[in-house]
């Protein structure tokens, strides 16, 4: 059994998992499903600075508090005793690629060969670390919400403004990946 | 008091993701159950490699099918779920009717929608998958989450100045 779990999860288990989120949040306290007003009750919490969208009673959403924090344990637990001891398996053309940028690491889950602390002070570290966290950060917040609480638990309401901002959630990631990516990569 | 709590809400459903329905007061324990959901749900998201940075690179150059797959039957089961609770009038464990709050469109979905494609394909990580992969011992990433709650922050200062 625990080889089994220690094994990757194939698609068709861990998508309808996931998916069974949105009923368990509803059912056990009618909560919707959203990961990215996590990062807004943090700034509601810490440093409001008399902004209109961040005076709010954020103690009233401390569960998403809870629930992220659960993330991040589970993260730890996953890796500690259900870890894949094998490298992770990527399509070959991608392997090509990224070779070409110096990244062939496949160990772990983010490619340490460009996402480290010694990275971070250089160009393509920053860019993709600071930069992109903030784009994240800032776009979903524009967009009022992310895959969770617009690709999920959107879509799982039926919500078109979730099904356009879903579409402009690809959109945007196919233009980056593609055609801006291999710049910063070559940097 | 209940006009406070009204204006609250109102300002918090201009972003829809941020209402909490439920009126019931509860000790601080009973947010244990959201850990506990949280927990299950990074386990499923590292074991099945959603928090991949190599994982994204492939959906987003159509290399694989994987991510399509899990982001498909999520919302394939979050949808019969939804309709099954409309449909039987479902409550919650505490007995109180579930409530949905629909979205209503506005530009930000579009702007803010490509922004955050454009951050997802850099970090390899959507908001979720940054508080796990700092869990799988990727520290640094740190720094893409505080960078995150920076880029939440600027929006929420020039909010007012964004075309919506």
């Amino acid at each position: 059994m625990l080889e089994f779990l220690k094994q990757p999860w194939p698609w068709y288990i861990a998508g309808p998992l996931i998916g069974l989120t949105v009923p368990a949040l509803l059912i056990i306290g009618n909560k919707s499903f959203g990961i990215s007003s996590s990062l807004r009750h943090i700034c509601a919490s810490c440093m409001p600075a008399n902004i209109p969208f961040f005076k709010y009673d954020w103690k009233k959403e401390v569960w998403n508090l809870f629930f992220v924090f659960g993330i991040f344990l589970g993260g730890a637990i996953a890796i500690n005793l259900l870890s894949n001891p094998n490298p992770i398996e990527v399509n070959p053309k991608l392997a090509t690629e990224l070779a070409g940028y110096g990244i062939t690491n496949f160990n772990n889950l983010v490619p340490e060969d460009i996402i480290n602390w010694q990275s971070l002070f250089t160009l393509k570290g920053f860019l993709l670390m600071v930069v992109g966290g903030f784009l994240v950060g800032f776009g979903t917040r524009y967009a009022g919400g992310c895959t969770s609480g617009h690709a999920i638990m959107g879509l799982s309401n039926l919500q078109l403004p979730s099904l356009i901002a879903t579409i402009c959630f690809m959109v945007g990631g196919f233009i980056m990946a593609n055609l801006i990516l291999p710049f910063i990569l070559s940097l | 008091m209940q006009q406070n709590t009204d204006t609250d809400i109102q300002l918090r459903e201009l972003d829809a993701m941020c209402v909490n329905e439920s009126r019931l007061q509860h000790k601080w324990y009973h947010n244990l159950k959201y850990l506990a959901i949280g927990i299950l749900f990074g386990i499923v998201f590292v074991k099945s490699e959603v928090v991949s940075w190599f994982r994204i690179q492939e959906m987003f150059r159509l290399q694989s099918f994987h991510m399509y797959g899990i982001i498909g039957s999520a919302v394939v089961v979050g949808m019969i779920s939804v309709f099954l609770i409309k449909k039987f009038n479902i409550k919650t464990i505490y007995g109180e009717p579930i409530k949905f709050s629909p979205k209503t469109f506005n530009k930000g979905q579009i702007y803010g929608g490509l922004i955050f494609g454009f951050g997802w394909a850099m970090t390899g990580a959507c908001p979720g998958p940054l508080f796990a992969q700092i869990g799988t011992g990727a520290t640094v990433v740190a720094v893409t989450l505080l960078s995150a709650i920076a880029g939440t922050w600027v929006y929420g200062k020039f909010r007012d100045k964004l075309p919506h």
